[in-house]
Order: C-alpha cells, then structure tokens, then sequence
C-alpha cells in the first residue's frame, strides 16, 4: 500500500511561532519521503538543538533529538553502522555553523551518504534572538542591543571548501523546489548539503518573508515587487560535476554564486561531485563485506549466547611458546 | 640472597633511540625462557630525545608490580646512568658507554634542574665529582658491580666483520647490544635470545638476521670482557608453558572489545588510549566461529564530543559500540555522556586515566577521575562505572561492562589507566568463551538474519513481540525500570529520542508528573543493578589472613581498600610480608564497582576491629571518600601518590609496615619515581 502524505506525520502538537520558516521545510521533507516511498522505518531524522532540533518530533519517522551543535557526528554513527538507514540531519545555523562548526568541516572530509539541511535564519530564535553565523556584520535584528559585531559565514563556500559534495539551497516559502532539493540530497550518493533560508517571524525583523519576496523591491520600470531569489537552474547556470569538467573552475563559479547576496540570491543546486567516494567506499576497500554485513547487522553471540568473536589469532600471537 | 631468576632489569635511553624494542625482546625473551616478567614503560610527553626507560621485573612465580630496586641497570646514554644508578642496590650491575666516562650532568640538556640538583647534591655528599665517573664510583661504593662497554668499537668491529661499510646503519642497534651484552652477564641462554628477536622482527627478516648477528657479536664480547665478574645475578632458562601469554595492557581490553562484539569503536588521539583504538583498527577483520567473518569499524573523530556522539550514534542501530579516551577527552565527552543516560543508551567508554588536571603530566599515571567518571555531566541520570585491576582482568571486564551497558541500557565507563596501558606481563592465556553475551531487553525480530543464529521463537515470544509492536513505546513504563530496547531502521517500533525530558515514546515532555516517573524509571535502574551484579564482579577479595593450616582462622589486622591497577602492587606487597615471615594479617578488598557503590557487601567484607587503609594514586583518595560517604566507617590510613609514577610494592610494603608499627601518620604520601 502506497504511503501517503499524513503517514509521515505526528499528533505532536507543534509550537512553532505562527509564519514561522520551519513549516515550509517540515512539509518539504514530508512531502519527499511521501513522494520517494520512504518506508517510515527506514528513515531516521536527527537535529540539534534549537526550534528546527524539535523537527523529528513531527515527522512519524525514527527520531533523534540530539545535542547542541552535534547532530552530524550522531547522524555519522548511525549511518556508518547502518548503511541501510536513511538518514536527513537538520539544525540551525548557530548549530551547524556556530557550535558545531568543526563538525561540519569534518563532515566534509568523510563524505558519509547523508543529507544535512540547515534552517538558515540569522539568529538564535529559542533563547530569544541573539545574532547567530549567518547574519551578516552590522545588521541589527530587533533583540540585539548593539548591531551585529561578527561577519557572517558563508555556509555555501565553507560547505564547498569542506569537502560537501551535493551543495544547495532552498527557500522555506519555496516549498515544492524545495522538496525536489531534499530528494535530489536524499538521493545524492554522499555527503549533501541543503542551506534552507528561513524567515524568523519573531527575531529577525530585517531578512523576512516580505523582504525576500521584495515588496521594497520594485522594478521602477514595470512598477511590480522583484522577489530577491532566483533560481540557478533558471539561469543557466550548472553545478554538477562531470568526468570531463575542470573542477577547479567549477568550484570557483560555486565560490562566486555564493557570494550573490542582497536583491540577487540564487537558490537551487549549486554543486554535485559524485566522483569523490563516500565514507562508506572507503570502509569497503578494508571491509569487502561492510555494506552486507555492517556493525548493526553482525551476529556476535550463538544461541547459547557465547561470542562468536574468536581471536585466536591474537592470542596465537602472543603465547611465549609460539617462537 | 640472591636467587636465580629474580631480578629487575632497566634499561634507559633518549626517546626514540630504541628502549622500547630492547625492553620489547627482553621481556619476550624471558618469556620464552619460561619466566614470569611484569614490565612497564616511562616515557616522557616528546616525541624524540628526552629520557625514557622500561623496567621490566622477572621471576620463577607470576608477578604483577615493580619494585623500586634495580639489579640490573642497562644503558647506552649518560643521563640513564645519571637518574636509575643510585637505585642499583649492593651486588647489581650497570651497564655504560665507557666513551662517555667524563660527561658532566650539567652539560646534558634533557635534564631539568631540579633532577640536576637532586643528583648533585647526592654526589656533593658523597665527595664524587658530577661526572658519570663520579656516579659510577658511588654506584661502586654501593657495592654495585660496573660494567664498562665501548659502543663505539664494538660497533665499529662487527662492521668490519660482517663488511659493512655504514656504520650509521649499525649505531642503531646499539640498543640491542646493550641488552645482549646484559644477557651474556645474566648468563641466560643465547639461542632463546636470538629467537626472541626474530620474532620482535618477525616481519622484516633481514632487519632480524642483523640484530641477531649484532646481538651475539655483543654477546660473545661480553662473555670475555666480564668473564671475571662474579655477578650473583642469573637468568636460567625453562621451557615455556603454552597456556601462559606476553600481553601488553593496550592489548587486553581492546581483545575484550573484539569478543563482547563491540563493532564501532571511535576516538580521538590521546596519550595513553590511543593505542586501545590503533589495535582495533589493525585487527578490524574480525573471525568468527560460524566462519564467516565479522568486522570492526574505527573510526577517528575530529574531537571527543564527536567521538562520544558517534559511538551513540552507532549504538542506536543496536551495534555494540564504544569510544576509548583519557582524562581531557572525557572532560569533552560529559554533554553526550548526559545525553545518552536521558535516553537509556547502551555505550561503553573506556577511560584510561593519565595526570591531571587539565594536560598534567600527559604520559604518566595516576588514578584521579573517579568522582569526575562518577559525577561527569550535569543533572542526574544513571551510569555504571567499573575498574579493572590489571591486564587479564580488563580483557573480561570490558565484555562484562558490555553487558552491563545493554543490560541497564545506560553508559557504562570503563577505568583503565596509564599504569596498565603502558605495562606488559606474561599471564594465563585469556578465555573468549568464559563470559556469555548478556544483549538486555530488545526488540530483535526485524533481522530475519539474527534468526538462524538464534534458537527459533516461541509462539509465547512471538505473540509478545508482534503485541509490543502494535504501539511500540521505546520508554513504556513497564513492572520494572527497563524498556524493551528497538533499534533505528526495525520495521514497526518508530520511536523518538530527545535530550529533553519526554514520554514513554520520546516525545519532548515538561509534565511534571512525567518527569518525576522518568526520573524514578532511569534512576531505579541503578539499584537493579547492584541487585543482579554479582558479588564477584563487584569485589574482590583477597584474603591473607587464614593461609597457615596449622592455626586458627583470626581476622585480619589490616584491611586494605584500593581500586584499579595498585592492584598488582598490593597482592606483591602482601606476598612480600608472607615471604618475609613478618605476622601480619592482611585482607585486600578491591573494590570494581564504584558506582553504584556496592555499600552492603563492602560492609560484609569489612571486620570491625581492623585497621583500614586506602590505597590510591591520587591526592585526596577519592574512593576513601566515597567510602565514607556510604559506610559510616572512617578510614583509619590512607596511602597516596600523585607524583605521576605508578605504586611500586617495595613502597606499599614500608607503608603498611610503619602502619603496623604504630608509626605512621594518617596520610603517607608515596614519592618515589625517575
């Protein structure tokens, strides 16, 4: 029997604030296990901590509600030891980019097949609006007493630079492009990365809805509101790696359409190389049977429940009598 | 008296420079020659050039500690002659490089001052200059025999024997011509030397075949330069029981790790755990007795709070997993630690202890993270922490805390620590088979392939399972403390997990009569615990007091407390009183698990009218403490050192003795080390 849209959600009452960015992405993500037949089971969401760590809790699939700014190494394990999981990290930018900085940078070198996504807002809307990674310097959202004194991380460069190898972003308002980037990162073979701009109703009074659809931003010709996304697709522009390109120059376009920001933000996918192995390759090339017989699936005990580990070997190697 | 086959034997020289192969086919050569060895490694936080040494004591019975007396002292540099010869007691020998006779101990750079001092002073009092001439003549008027080698032409010799035009290449083997040379005076067997260097070199036998020859030109160059030396010292030879193992502590518990079936292990680089992950890593194909085989992920983070999350991670797909780190990266690892007892996660954290706080001393031992390994993380929720005594145990400790950990679904932290990590010692072959596999409460019936391994199900069970399936509740408040335990990808038991408090299913809750059943649940785990543990695992007790036949059975006058690897020296001090022929009765109670704190059976163990002493390496004895606070009983002595050199058993002996003399303070503070 197909899965439907309402298998994928709680009764959890969700205490998001009203036009709260978080509801477009939890439909977005609901949308693409319903549309990809995810069997509930086989997925496991994992978040950090912060209004997008309550996600899993409205989604009926596993899970996992980790800690601050360590999602990505809960969400590693789990996969690396069950490769059959599929497995979609989600957390702020303070989380991602601030505290758990140095996981994400470390994510990128292993390329674990997973999908990260990052409910990007600028501020840390839980414990009442403090600046968070991505707002830029000098901006003064309506909770901070002095206007930002920290320059913004650009999660696309630093995700590139890292070592991601599926880079892209949505826009929470943007749900149905949205969702297909969340299938094409839950179907990217690696490390994927989704940075989701996200209107903080409450705290981040200046990157709101309105101001990314632009009703400041009027083309004076045709007098109508110009919104300030755009679609890369749309554009022309090609992210995706093949065997002949010149990565080099590729990853400089993705440095450069990065850096568009103001009344030009590209959204879409920005970068795919599917030529660096996953995690997992690697592990196969010491394990041949890693992805048959992985940590979670190996027998260790008989019925009789004695191990079935033996080291013999090792202790061969050891006696004082083996000369 | 001097009896064969008993000795300690030293040998020292700048990092890097080969102390520890020399030491490494010393031990195994005496292993193979049928005696007993306990060897352990000094070594300083620097990767070349500073001193480090490896003592390695033998013997005809088993031993488990080192004393603080050298017999036999082995070098090839002038600051190892400078540290150890004053612990070279009357009839020992040392070894040198006579080229280095005139070197002044101010002109060596590796040196720190206050060692300097020390030594100076020493010689000062003596009337010697601070020359190695100087201290080997107050080595001499210690009645220690001096043995005067010229590295540099016996070197040169054998490369022209053997017409080898580098003598570079040959230097280093200097090491392996010391220890040779130390054999030929010991008067031990060469032929069980060559073959304990060919297996050191197993892999790479030209490297082999060269030291051997290296080593016998040594030999034979002893045997005539020392023919006259009447060295009381000897090493005979037996033949070598097969039953018995040469096991380095960062060995055991990793083998241990390999049969619990633990199959994710992760870490971060630390002195002295790594070594628990890098042998994991080197034995990841793992064998199994149904011939297939299984296999061991190890995965080095980029910190300790990856690697602790990581390990949660894998442990919620049911693998067995584990992370292995020392005292700063535990201090990391406090968040998750929380984080996985709120949501009833079986891990197991091996936690070698080294000096703190902070960086302490990074390479040496102590014993200090007891109340924090009881105590880490804010809040309260449950964890077992156990402590192994010495190599041999930790290798069915550590499948025992699998156990624990899968049993109470909780966090289980292993102590290990530096003393046992870094020493080495034959002991009976390890058992895989003697500890059964103990998974807990799961909900194991979404692996068809955990089916042909497995006894097939009963109806009754069937029926249990598809009815906890019906509306799985991963936290249901059942007649006990403990949830049936599902694992992330089981068709049928969804479940949620967060850091907050929640509900039986998992779900983010702040009802305050939730919290307080939550609570009650996770924390009453800890009192099943202590209910089903048995007494045997969570002390030992070694009892001295009834071993004359011919008399009756008296309490003892002295019960010893103590946890971890002061172990060895204890039992070895107690030894020592026996072979002494000195009346005391001692009773050693070590104590394994150390939280929960097993207060009823320790007040079993206890007579009321013994003194009690606490033995431990660390400053406030921290498991006095805890004692204290459980049994309403004071400690009578405490023994304590936190000088970063592990407890030797000469050190523990004079200790007790003052005691029973009724000459001791309260508090002994234990100094000795190099």
């Amino acid at each position: 029997m197909a899965l439907k849209l309402t298998d994928y959600k709680t009764q959890v009452h969700n205490d998001w604030c009203a036009g709260c960015g978080d509801f477009g992405i939890l439909n977005a993500i609901q949308m693409a296990l319903a549309e990809m037949q995810i069997p509930t089971h086989a997925a496991t969401i994992f978040s950090g901590i912060g209004c997008s760590g309550k996600t899993p809790h409205f989604i009926n699939t596993y899970g996992i509600h980790t800690l601050h700014g360590r999602v990505l190494p809960f969400a590693q394990g789990a996969k690396l030891s069950n490769p059959d999981l599929q497995v979609i990290a989600v957390g702020g930018d303070g989380d991602g980019l601030g505290i758990g900085a140095g996981h994400f940078v470390s994510a990128g070198r292993r390329n674990v097949d997973l999908l990260y996504i990052i409910f990007d807002n600028g501020v840390y809307g839980l414990t009442k609006g403090q600046a968070a990674p991505t707002l830029k310097l000098g901006l003064k959202t309506k909770s901070l007493p002095q206007p930002n004194v920290n320059n913004s991380v650009n999660p696309i460069s630093l995700a590139l630079v890292a070592g991601f190898t599926f880079i892209a972003r949505g826009y929470s308002y943007e749900v149905k492009h949205l969702k297909e980037l969340i299938k094409k990162g839950v179907q990217h073979k690696g490390l994927a990365f989704l940075d989701v701009l996200q209107p903080c109703p409450t705290y981040n009074d200046i990157n709101t809805k309105e101001w990314f659809q632009g009703m400041d931003n009027i083309d004076p010709k045709t007098g109508r509101q110009v919104p300030r996304t755009y679609k890369l697709e749309d554009s022309g522009y090609d992210g995706i790696v093949r065997s002949d390109d010149n990565l080099d120059n590729k990853m400089a376009k993705v440095i450069e359409k990065a850096n568009e920001w103001g009344n030009e933000i590209p959204i879409g996918i920005f970068y795919q190389n599917e030529f660096i192995p996953t995690y997992e390759d690697r592990i196969t090339s010491r394990i041949d049977n890693y992805m048959v017989n992985p940590p979670a699936r190996q027998d260790i005990s008989d019925n009789q429940r004695k191990p079935i580990s033996t080291i013999s070997r090792i202790l061969e190697d050891l006696r004082v009598d083996n000369i | 008296m001097t009896p064969n086959n008993q000795l300690t034997w030293v040998i020292g020289g700048a990092q890097g420079s080969g102390v520890d192969s020399a030491a490494n086919i010393f031990s195994r050569a005496c292993a193979q020659g049928g005696l007993h060895i306990f060897g352990k490694r000094e070594y300083y936080s620097n990767i070349k050039g500073e001193h480090s040494y490896f003592t390695v004591r033998v013997s005809d019975k088993p031993i488990r500690s080192h004393v603080d007396d050298i017999n036999v002292l082995v070098s090839f540099d002038a600051e190892t002659v400078f540290k150890h010869a004053d612990m070279v007691t009357d009839g020992g020998v040392i070894i040198y490089d006579t080229s280095l006779i005139n070197t002044n101990i101010r002109d060596l750079p590796t040196i720190d001052e206050h060692a300097e001092a020390r030594v100076t002073s020493m010689l000062e009092k003596s009337g010697n200059e601070f020359t190695i001439k100087g201290m080997l003549n107050h080595a001499e008027s210690n009645g220690v025999f001096l043995c005067g080698i010229s590295y540099f032409s016996l070197i040169k010799d054998f490369a022209q024997k053997i017409n080898e035009p580098s003598l570079s290449k040959l230097t280093r083997m200097i090491n392996v011509m010391a220890l040779s040379a130390s054999m030929a005076i010991l008067d031990f067997d060469r032929d069980v030397l060559a073959k304990a260097i060919r297996r050191i070199f197993k892999s790479k036998q030209k490297i082999a075949e060269l030291n051997v020859a290296a080593a016998n030109y040594a030999y034979d160059h002893a045997r005539t330069s020392f023919a006259n030396l009447k060295f009381p010292f000897k090493l005979k030879c037996k033949n070598p029981s097969s039953d018995i193992l040469l096991v380095q502590g960062n060995q055991s518990s990793a083998m241990g790790k390999i049969v619990a079936g633990c199959r994710f292990q992760t870490y971060y680089p630390i002195t002295p755990a790594s070594d628990d992950s890098e042998f994991l890593e080197s034995n990841q194909i793992i064998e199994q007795r149904n011939g297939k085989h299984g296999s061991m992920v190890v995965i080095q983070t980029e910190d300790e709070i990856a690697a602790i999350a990581m390990a949660i991670g894998s442990a919620l797909t049911g693998a067995r997993s584990a992370t292995a780190t020392s005292g700063p990266g535990f201090s990391l690892m406090a968040e998750a630690l929380g984080w996985a007892g709120i949501n009833e996660v079986p891990l197991l954290v091996s936690l070698y202890q080294r000096t703190g706080p902070s960086t302490g001393l990074p390479t040496r031992h102590e014993q200090s993270d007891l109340m924090f390994a009881i105590n880490a993380g804010h809040g309260e929720f449950p964890r077992i922490v156990y402590a192994s005594g010495d190599i041999e145990e930790s290798f069915y400790d550590t499948i025992k805390a699998f156990n624990f950990a899968e049993r109470y679904q909780l966090p289980v932290i292993h102590m290990l620590d530096k003393a046992i990590a870094n020493s080495i010692m034959t002991c009976h072959t390890l058992d895989p088979e003697r500890i059964e596999i103990d998974r807990g409460k799961m909900v194991m019936n979404f692996r068809p392939d955990i089916g042909s391994e497995s006894e097939a199900k009963s109806k009754n069970q069937q029926a249990e399972e598809q009815n906890l399936k019906q509306h799985y509740l991963r936290f249901k408040l059942t007649n006990g403390p403990i949830s049936p335990r599902a694992t992330l990808g089981t068709e049928g038991t969804v479940f949620w997990n967060s850091g907050d408090e929640h509900t039986e299913d998992g779900h983010i809750t702040e009802d305050p009569f939730v919290r307080t059943q939550m609570m009650n649940k996770r924390m009453s785990k800890l009192e099943v615990a202590l209910k089903e543990i048995p007494d045997d695992d969570k002390l030992a007790v070694y009892d001295h007091t009834s071993q004359d036949p011919g008399r009756p059975t008296l309490s003892p006058e002295v019960i010893i407390i103590s946890w971890g690897s002061t172990k060895g020296a204890i039992l070895d001090a107690i030894d020592q009183f026996r072979i002494d022929k000195r009346d005391l009765r001692i009773k050693f109670i070590q104590l394994k698990l150390l939280h929960p704190f097993p207060t009823q059976l320790v007040e079993r163990a206890l007579d009321a009218d013994s003194i009690l002493v606490d033995v431990e390496m660390n400053y406030s004895s921290q498991l006095g403490i805890l004692f204290e606070q459980n049994l309403h009983r004071n400690i009578d002595y405490r023994i304590v050192k936190y000088n970063g050199r592990p407890m030797s058993s000469s050190e523990i002996y004079n200790a007790l003795l003052r005691i029973h003399s009724g000459d001791a303070p309260r508090r002994t503070v234990l100094e000795h080390g190099t």
